[in-house]
């Protein structure tokens, strides 16, 4: 564009130029290959139905969301995210949780030093523990409200019974993720409330005793409790919960995407 | 062509046979080409998906017979204005005829453009379809209407795949404005399918944008709240683990401590073992085999939703119990009086 004496603007240039270089990259072999056709970084999106469906139809996103869903289940007041929450919470616990692996050791002797050390020594190490702690505790929130708000919708209702129990398990497992890494900064805290909870636990009739002892590797919570629970906490229990966290979703598809309206 | 094994022929020809209800030799024979095309239904009319009561005085249309003079001028001359393989064109033609139950040779002129669409003329109560298929709730189309999605599953003699096909209607149906869209439900149904056909129409949108953004909004929303939470609130961390040492009260997580209040009021079998594995866990998952009531409506569910908001109730109430009110040896204590015995809270709020 033209400013008064016919020269172009330097701002406009740069504007050309850079429009230029992102089309150039947009068109290239390599950004032609990342995405799939009808993906909204590719050269030439238009926003038509049909891209629409490929955005989703030709993405990895397919696997979670069909290409339509049901007009009132978009509205936030409906589902309140929760499900989505707790997956995304999950998945921000697995790459914070990660992170503190890298300086901790499940040892009587390194970890209490290990977790004190995060917070002096390592670069975010304070930030990042505390999303995991508060981030591990909103999960359990969010997953127990996703609960109640699946009750009240009556959403567990024939053909979705089965996922309900599923859910059920995965409520389970989220507690037990939650507890088992209760104990790993091995301070007092973290002690004592083991020690209350696998006390509930040996009052299970008959089998009592032996399932306290298994829990805890012994009669009382010791190193060997906290290498246990470490290997439950970061190996064992995502594991399980992963699998059912893909039956779960792969039912809320098959059993006819979200349900309602009320 | 490609060569078909006489092994695998034969197997279809079975099938289409027993689906059509006559002879194995006459459908390998038609499908040799010695044979003319048997029409599905031919067997058994009564039970296809053309209406009960027959619209039009004519035969309908399945003979192929009857005018294959006429029928195949109008073939070629529709396949000319359509632009489509002539072949394409008579199985969607007689897909057209056989849902709307007229005969081949109107479906024929009208998509050669010598008559008007035919799905107009047919009286509606005779062109529903039977009872059990599914209908379009607010088709926009006349044509939609008056075209049955899913041929009657009860149809024992019909085709095992059906499709309905029509062309697309030249001029929009009464009632929708002009440059609106209009929407047809098209289905390939098997017979006796594994999967429950249900083609009910839905009010839909797409996922891209409309539930992503709600969705990644969502997602910052729950990291912003939680850097922020991190940023504010000091995870705790007591002097380090001392077996000799034991803190007055020691409490269980948050989540647990609802059930270790439990545990000063019942007998340990109760509070630990009954309530969280028979109830809690057992029972939860019991609930939709328990509750038989189909309807989702909370006008009709009010015993349910008393339930559930009395168990809410009753663990938040012992919950806070747990966290707020019970100071040391787990008496009783205020929070405001005593302070907080709880050291996950112990940096969010201070009564000092």
């Amino acid at each position: 564009m033209a400013n008064g004496n016919g020269k172009t603007g330097l701002l406009e240039r740069v504007r050309e130029r850079t429009a230029e270089a992102v089309d150039r990259l947009r068109g290239s072999q390599f950004m032609e290959s990342v995405f799939r056709p009808g993906s909204p970084f590719k050269k030439g999106y238009a926003d038509s139905p049909r891209n629409r469906s490929y955005v989703i139809m030709n993405n990895v996103l397919y696997h979670l969301h069909p290409v339509k869903v049901k007009r009132h289940g978009v509205k936030l007041s409906y589902t309140l995210c929760l499900g989505g929450l707790s997956f995304f919470l999950f998945i921000l616990l697995t790459i914070t949780g990660i992170f503190l692996m890298f300086y901790y050791a499940p040892t009587a002797e390194r970890a209490y030093v290990d977790i004190q050390a995060l917070s002096t020594n390592v670069a975010f190490g304070s930030l990042v523990r505390n999303m995991h702690r508060w981030g591990a505790h909103l999960m359990v929130l969010t997953v127990f409200l996703h609960m109640s708000r699946v009750f009240y919708h009556g959403a567990y209702k024939p053909p979705r019974e089965f996922n309900w129990v599923v859910g059920v398990v995965l409520l389970l497992l989220t507690l037990l993720l939650s507890f088992t890494g209760y104990l790993l900064p091995w301070d007092q805290l973290a002690l004592w409330a083991v020690t209350v909870g696998t006390n509930m636990a040996g009052f299970v009739p008959v089998f009592g005793d032996q399932v306290k002892f298994a829990l805890l590797a012994g009669v009382e919570v010791t190193a060997g409790t906290l290498l246990r629970w470490y290997v439950l906490h970061v190996l064992f229990l995502p594991f399980i919960i992963v699998i059912f966290m893909a039956v779960h979703f792969w039912r809320v598809r098959k059993d006819g995407g979200i349900s309602g309206p009320l | 062509m490609t060569e078909i094994p006489e092994s695998l022929l034969r197997r279809s020809a079975e099938a289409k046979a027993k689906a059509l209800g006559i002879p194995v030799e006459q459908v390998l024979a038609e499908m040799k080409g010695e044979a003319p095309p048997t029409p599905p239904a031919a067997s058994e009319p009564s039970e296809q998906t053309a209406p009960p009561a027959e619209p039009s005085p004519q035969e309908p249309s399945s003979d192929p017979a009857a005018s294959s003079g006429d029928v195949d001028a109008l073939l070629a001359k529709a396949a000319q204005v359509a632009g489509m393989p002539e072949a394409l064109l008579r199985r969607s033609a007689e897909a057209k005829a056989k849902a709307l139950g007229v005969p081949l040779v109107n479906v024929l002129a009208e998509m050669a453009g010598e008559a008007p669409p035919v799905g107009a003329e047919a009286p509606p109560p005779a062109a529903e379809p039977p009872a059990g298929a599914p209908q379009p709730a607010e088709a926009p189309a006349a044509v939609a209407v008056e075209e049955p999605t899913v041929p009657a599953p009860t149809g024992n003699g019909g085709g095992k795949v059906a499709a309905v096909v029509s062309p697309r209607p030249s001029v929009p149906p009464a009632g929708v404005p002009e440059g609106v869209r209009t929407q047809r439900l098209l289905t390939v149904v098997k017979a006796k399918a594994i999967q429950q056909v249900k083609a009910e129409p839905h009010d839909k949108v797409n996922t891209w944008p409309h539930l992503m953004l709600v969705e990644f909004v969502a997602l910052l929303a729950m990291t912003g709240l939680l850097i922020l939470m991190s940023v504010a609130l000091q995870a705790p961390l007591l002097e380090a683990a001392n077996p000799n040492l034991t803190p007055n009260p020691s409490k269980a997580p948050w989540y647990f401590l609802g059930l270790q209040e439990l545990l000063s009021y019942f007998d340990p079998q109760i509070a630990g073992v009954t309530v969280p594995t028979i109830i809690g866990l057992v029972g939860f998952m019991m609930i939709p085999y328990v509750d038989r009531n189909p309807s989702t409506k909370p006008s009709d569910r009010k015993l349910a939703i008393m339930l559930y908001t009395i168990f809410l109730a009753g663990s938040a109430t012992l919950t806070i119990l747990g966290v707020l009110f019970r100071g040391k040896g787990f008496n009783f204590s205020y929070p405001w009086k005593d302070g907080i015995f709880f050291d996950d809270l112990k940096d969010w709020v201070s009564f000092e």
